[in-house]
């Protein structure tokens, strides 16, 4: 056992995150199927979303082109970066050449992937997340494990502690509202203080050069305003076409996921405004593995994702093992696909496997990512490529040419019905079968090989 | 009319008796049943695993074996299958760039049908004369609710059977943790996942849990066996089955 399946057993074996995760995603699910009743035709909003990233993904180098043109005509400066280390370098420097030694950020999972954070500290440069989930995981020096609400894990009582802990508070409560607050005045000093802002994007428009970030908190609108330098690192599928396209993404996007018909806060700027927020824009365009990914057929749809995270929501498997159990950036159903095709399969090997194909992702992907079809594709690609294990292979092969012939395949039921006899009793296998079998008779029965299988007993009629 | 039996390898090797009732329930409605027995399996396992090229191979097979046509549609109790024919063996094809594979998967694809496909759509019955005097709850299991949008069709035969109370199962629409190999490669989550169905399952009170797929229920009732839970499982087509 290794990878997923190890990883998993942290959180099934936990009843708090059991208990929070089932709670959270239940409620999430409510609401989000509640919203998406109310859209005369989501069918056809999601054929429009999935088509519009399509659209972004075949000709990306046209789009992201047109879209420095024009991000630069209103002001702004683009950088690209092939990795992470590109990305956190060129980060880095823009920082320092400010001067500033601390910047804000507004919730990023790019800034996340490229472990942005670190490499800053590295550099001396203190960066404060003010997405309150975010700051959070960020007090507690732990890991996001939902793409939407990185803390989901934490119980109020954790959260509690930890800003006693770390924020010099003393005698809270768990009520979420005192607990905002004491986040709210924490964060407030900093945002009026910082003169560096940090951000993520969920779209960026080619035809204009504007950038959109949505939240919930208005604490991402103060870092993108704010402070007088703003940069923003973009994965490069996040870029739409045309202007019009927001139009759909915005309708999908936070029904999707919190169940809302809009999002609070929906912020928009292209480049820079003489006097008016930021007097400087910069806009890093990262691939990090994105191109790799599109050059993969059918798992190049991953690249729709607009980070939703509905998938994960339904996801009986996520509920169960938590997100820390994919040990990646994106955890759930796009986690377990998009984490080999951008980042490698040497480290995620086993997530494509962390699914039962029920398909619960795929239905309530707003841009209709076939998550079991991709999950399947790539579950091929570690058999082909990546090395799955000698004893699968050859029992997926000796269980292939049983099963071509049938001569072969009643012989091994016949076999099938001799073995199982002396271990059997009363229509149960007595024991815990060795093997690859181990694992599902330590938690369920098997029944014994029947006396007559269904082919005999038609021949017998 | 004339039905072929695809009877699974699954059902035919562990479940014989989910055949056994569907050719007894075709029977008695007075349609024939034919039994092709070249068939071994569809090759779903191997396609889910990710062995292709198994998958396709045995998905050439199977067109082999029911392309004939002496019978007017086929009917599989299981419609993980079921998907698999219709859907999968089309992928299968275009990545191997089999166009007669292909050709004769979309040949087959329309006559394939689940059993309570058959039963409503194609026979446009409900009520199939069965009685069955217990309390049951229904899984409808994933490929059929997602993969093949039953709908409520099992749940409307299930309602016509005499004497027989329908209890709702809570989070019935939440997968069992079966998976194919999903059991044995992540077999804590798929075991944790089991145990909260069967919670589930345990909280209606019911003497039988129903549901349309053998595997599925090959994964149930080891589960509630295995916990001596006192609930069997059985097959739609056995409660259809019963008179
Ligand atoms: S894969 Fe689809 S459902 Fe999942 S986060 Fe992305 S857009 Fe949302």
């Amino acid at each position: 056992m290794s990878g997923f399946a190890s990883a998993a057993r942290a959180g099934l074996d936990d009843p708090q995150l059991r208990r929070n995760l089932r709670q959270a995603t239940t409620t999430i699910r409510a609401k989000r199927d509640a919203a998406v009743a109310e859209v005369d035709d989501w069918e056809g909003l999601r054929t429009a979303g999935a088509a519009i990233k399509d659209a972004a993904l075949l000709a990306l180098d046209a789009h992201l082109e047109r879209l420095e043109a024009n991000v630069v005509a209103a002001g702004g400066q683009v950088h690209w970066a092939r990795d992470a280390g590109e990305a956190n370098a060129i980060v880095t420097a823009l920082v320092r050449a400010t001067g500033a030694d601390e910047v804000v950020k507004v919730k990023s999972m790019a800034t996340e992937e490229i472990g942005l954070n670190a490499a800053l500290a590295a550099a001396g440069i203190a960066a404060y997340e003010t997405d309150l989930a975010e700051l959070i995981v960020q007090l507690g020096d732990d890991r996001p494990s939902h793409i939407l609400v990185p803390a989901i894990h934490r119980s109020r009582e954790d959260i509690r502690a930890l800003f006693e802990r770390e924020l010099g508070e003393t005698g809270l409560s768990t009520d979420p509202a005192e607990l905002a607050g004491v986040a709210r005045r924490h964060l407030r000093e900093r945002f009026l203080r910082v003169r560096v802002g940090v951000s993520g994007a969920n779209f960026a428009v080619a035809e204009t050069g504007a950038i959109c970030v949505v939240e919930s908190e208005g604490n991402g609108r103060m870092c993108t305003t704010l402070p007088d330098t703003l940069i923003t690192v973009m994965g490069i599928e996040k870029v739409v076409p045309r202007w019009e396209d927001l139009g759909a993404m915005l309708q999908l996007l936070p029904r999707s996921s919190t169940g809302e018909r809009m999002n609070p806060y929906t912020s928009l700027w292209t480049g820079v405004t003489p006097g008016d927020g930021p007097q400087a824009f910069h806009l890093v365009l990262l691939d990090n593995g994105r191109t790799t990914a599109l050059a993969d057929a059918i798992g190049r749809q991953a690249l729709r994702c607009i980070r939703c995270s509905a998938c994960l929501n339904v996801c009986p498997v996520y509920e169960r093992a938590g997100g820390h159990a994919y040990d990646a950036t994106y955890a759930g159903p796009i986690g377990a696909i998009l984490s080999p095709l951008i980042d490698g399969f040497e480290r995620h090997a086993t997530l494509p496997s962390a699914s039962t194909l029920c398909g619960a992702c795929y239905e309530v992907c707003p841009v209709k990512i076939d998550i079991p079809s991709v999950l399947i594709h790539l579950r091929g690609r570690v058999a082909r490529e990546h090395g799955a294990p000698p004893s699968e292979r050859a029992a997926m092969r000796a269980m292939a040419r049983v099963l071509g012939t049938r001569r072969k395949y009643e012989l091994a039921q016949r076999a099938l019905r001799t073995a199982g006899r002396p271990l059997s009793r009363d229509g149960r296998l007595e024991r815990r079968l060795p093997g690859p079998l181990k694992p599902w008779t330590t938690f369920r029965d098997l029944p014994a090989p029947p006396e007559q299988t269904f082919r005999e007993w038609w021949r017998s009629r | 009319m004339r039905v072929a039996l695809f009877v699974t390898c699954l059902a035919d090797t562990l479940s014989p008796a989910v055949g056994r009732a569907t050719v007894e329930l075709l029977e008695r409605l007075g349609h024939e049943v034919v039994f092709p027995e070249e068939q071994t399996c569809c090759g779903q396992m191997h396609a889910n695993t990710g062995y292709p090229a198994e998958a396709t191979a045995l998905a050439r097979r199977f067109v082999r074996v029911f392309g004939a046509d002496d019978h007017d549609a086929i009917v599989s109790p299981s419609p993980s299958c079921v998907g698999m024919v219709r859907e999968q063996f089309a992928a299968l094809a275009r990545a191997a760039e089999d166009e007669q594979l292909a050709a004769d998967a979309a040949a087959l694809a329309p006559r394939v049908h689940d059993l309570s496909e058959l039963l409503v759509d194609v026979l446009g019955l409900e009520d199939v004369g069965a009685v069955f005097p217990h309390r049951v709850t229904y899984h409808p299991t994933c490929h059929g609710l997602r993969g093949l949008g039953l709908g409520d069709r099992p749940l409307r035969l299930l309602r016509a059977v005499r004497e027989l109370e329908l209890v709702e199962l809570p989070d019935a629409t939440t997968c069992c943790g079966f998976g194919g190999t999903f059991s044995i490669k992540n077999a804590d989550t798929s075991a944790a996942m089991l145990t909260d169905k069967v919670a589930g399952i345990l909280r209606t009170g019911a003497d039988v849990c129903c549901a349309g797929d053998a595997s599925c229920l090959l994964h149930i009732d080891g589960g509630l066996r295995r916990g001596r839970a006192g609930v069997r499982t059985l097959h739609l087509a056995e409660i259809l089955g019963a008179t």
